[in-house]
């Protein structure tokens, strides 16, 4: 529940940048997917994908595992043919190009480095590959190293490093070689929580340091929400919905949506529609005031600085984020009148 | 010290379980050691009766005598030329065929990966004498093709499940990851897949030319006494000669063994080794 204010908070911040962002109107679409259908032999894939992706932009892709989020990252990098439909990049169509001649440059799960190189041979072979003379590779090897926060570990085996320090080093790779858009495929789903969240912000600066375009692909959407420009939320090889982290918080397009990012009260209607409410839209109101429903107090939860409180109302149990004071005197088993300030009906 | 030797004192200072450990160890090493500690003597002996325990006379007599030998220096050279060619060829056909079953799926994979163990199942003596009939029609018999394919046959099994095993260790994402920052196919095989299985490519190698170097019977029947590699002529030797000599002939075969293995010590164990046989 507490990552669910986190979640708030950094929310906050990104709405900033993006209207910042969008205030700017150049905005160049860098990456284009257009009607792109795979389909694997066993009938799983994606069908008729539409996306537009600008330049310097985060985008997500949101979803639960095989909703065929990563298939659309692998047809961008050239890992996966596409069954019909084009993806261009500045303009020009990539479908027919192998991995090796694609200007992406991706970061996978796990497994990334060469564990017979050192950390400075798994970095130039990409660019030994360009040609690059060998002072400016010693210098770029160096930059880059110091950007991802690793600095001297050039001698070093993938073996002598953490997980966090590999997918460093492989994000490093990725981005030696200057690449239009830079494809992340759940890099740091094996890492743990805390490094994920260094890891997170880290990216965040060096993608704002660079201005770089990033497709980023994850199953979690506080990574999600606290990264990206926009999201896609996924379902079943489709687009739920497209929209800012705070669109899609605030303003759910299905009740799919609704219960992927973040915490939703869901409250049958008499009609068959469902009402969903966030737990910090629900207030406590006295007796008298107008109220939407009411219900006894099943179980309160100091959580800091608020107050998660669970209220069974005939069948459902609804969760609210309260503050202390508006609590205060009210204990287990009384009866108490709920609120909703903003709520969706699905 | 002398009394700590004493088997009682010995059996209650170190437990009952330890004791019969120790026995069990003794009696195993005695076992394994043994007839090659003897051989060992044997080799240095200048003379030797049997019911004595060490030799009557030390000496290099017979490491002389060997190789003022032709024919015995001749075979050592020709061993290691079979060897050498079988281990080339067998690699030029197995790897190839060993990515292939690691990285692509075909029906009838499973059962061509069997099917190398079949020929290890029937009674080697059957497979050479039916070989031996298409080998006359081909005019292979006593050739030094010949040999070598049947010293090819007998390494197929490892020099196809060793290397298969290894390229299946090395992840897709790494192969993909190298051709993400700009190596092609090919160069991506050289340069991250190969150098990444060597250690199974290599243990499976040393097996093909241990195998090959002391492979006999089948060299005998197709070699046709033509092609008389170390392993041929021992069974000469041992006839002919008195026992030393065929002491210092198996020194002199195990030597190769012993220098590739302290080579390649770093790749082989058993992990190497049980990681051959997983099927995927």
């Amino acid at each position: 529940m507490i990552e669910c204010k986190g979640v708030n908070d950094m929310e906050e911040k990104i709405l900033t940048n993006e209207t910042v962002k969008s205030a700017a109107p150049d905005r160049v679409i860098k990456l284009q997917i257009k009607d792109m259908t795979k389909k694997y032999d066993n009938g799983d894939g994606v069908e008729h994908i539409d996306l537009d992706i600008y330049e310097g932009e985060i985008v997500t892709m949101l979803g639960p595992s095989g909703c065929g989020k990563s298939t659309i990252l692998r047809t961008i990098g050239g890992f996966l043919d596409v069954t019909s439909g084009d993806i261009q990049i500045d303009g020009k169509s990539i479908v027919n190009l192998p991995p090796e001649k694609r200007p992406t440059a991706m970061v996978f799960q796990s497994y990334n480095l060469w564990p017979h190189m050192t950390v400075y041979e798994n970095l130039a072979f990409g660019l030994k590959l360009r040609k690059t003379p060998k002072d400016e590779m010693d210098r770029e090897i160096k930059r880059h190293l110091e950007m991802v926060g690793i600095s001297g570990m050039e001698t070093k085996y993938p073996s002598q490093l953490s997980g966090g320090q590999q997918q460093r080093v492989a994000i490093a790779r990725s981005l030696l070689l200057k690449p239009s858009v830079l494809l992340l495929d759940e890099p740091f789903s094996a890492l743990d929580a805390k490094i994920r969240q260094q890891m997170r912000e880290e990216v965040k600066k060096i993608q704002s340091e660079l201005g770089i375009t990033i497709v980023f692909v994850t199953h979690d959407q506080e990574e999600a929400m606290a990264l990206s420009h926009r999201i896609v939320v996924m379902n079943k090889g489709k687009f739920e919905q497209v929209g800012t982290p705070s669109e899609i918080y605030d303003n759910p397009a299905s009740r799919y949506v609704a219960s992927f990012i973040g915490e939703m009260n869901f409250i049958p209607q008499a009609d068959g529609s469902t009402m969903a409410v966030r737990p910090e839209e629900v207030f406590l109101v006295k007796d008298g005031e107008a109220c939407d429903m009411s219900g006894t107090i099943r179980t309160i939860m100091l959580l800091g600085h608020y107050v998660e409180t669970n209220v069974q109302c005939g069948e459902n149990v609804i969760k609210c984020y309260v503050q202390r004071e508006d609590i205060e005197g009210v204990n287990v088993g009384d009866k108490v009148n709920l609120k909703f300030a903003k709520h969706h009906v699905f | 010290m002398f009394k700590m030797l004493n088997p009682r004192r010995f059996y209650h200072a170190v437990g009952k379980q330890k004791f019969w450990e120790f026995i069990i160890l003794a009696v195993f090493i005695l076992f394994f050691y043994g007839p090659m500690l003897n051989m060992c003597m044997l080799a240095f002996a200048n003379t030797y009766e049997v019911p004595a325990v060490l030799p009557q006379e030390w000496g290099l007599k017979w490491w002389k005598f060997v190789f003022e030998q032709d024919n015995l220096v001749s075979s050592i050279v020709q061993s290691f030329v079979v060897a050498i060619i079988t281990t080339i060829a067998s690699m030029l056909l197995c790897i190839p065929a060993a990515y292939s079953l690691a990285r692509f799926k075909y029906p009838g994979r499973k059962v061509f990966m069997l099917s190398f163990l079949l020929t290890n199942a029937f009674p080697k003596l059957g497979i050479y004498t039916s070989i031996a009939i298409l080998f006359y029609k081909y005019n292979l018999m006593g050739s030094l093709l010949g040999v070598v394919i049947i010293h090819m046959i007998n390494s197929m099994m490892f020099m196809v499940w060793l290397p298969s095993s290894a390229f299946r260790s090395v992840h897709r994402q790494q192969e993909e990851a190298a051709r993400d920052v700009g190596a092609g196919p090919i160069r991506t095989f050289f340069k991250v897949t190969l150098p990444m299985a060597m250690p199974g490519i290599a243990v499976a190698t040393l097996y093909t030319f241990l195998g090959s170097m002391e492979e006999a019977q089948g060299t005998m029947l197709v070699g046709l006494a033509r092609i008389k590699t170390m392993p041929v002529e021992m069974f000469g030797v041992i006839m002919d000669y008195p026992v030393q000599v065929g002491a210092v002939f198996a020194i002199l075969l195990i030597i190769p063994a012993v220098v590739m293995i302290f080579a390649m010590r770093k790749y082989i164990g058993p992990e190497a080794i049980a990681g051959g046989f997983k099927m995927k």
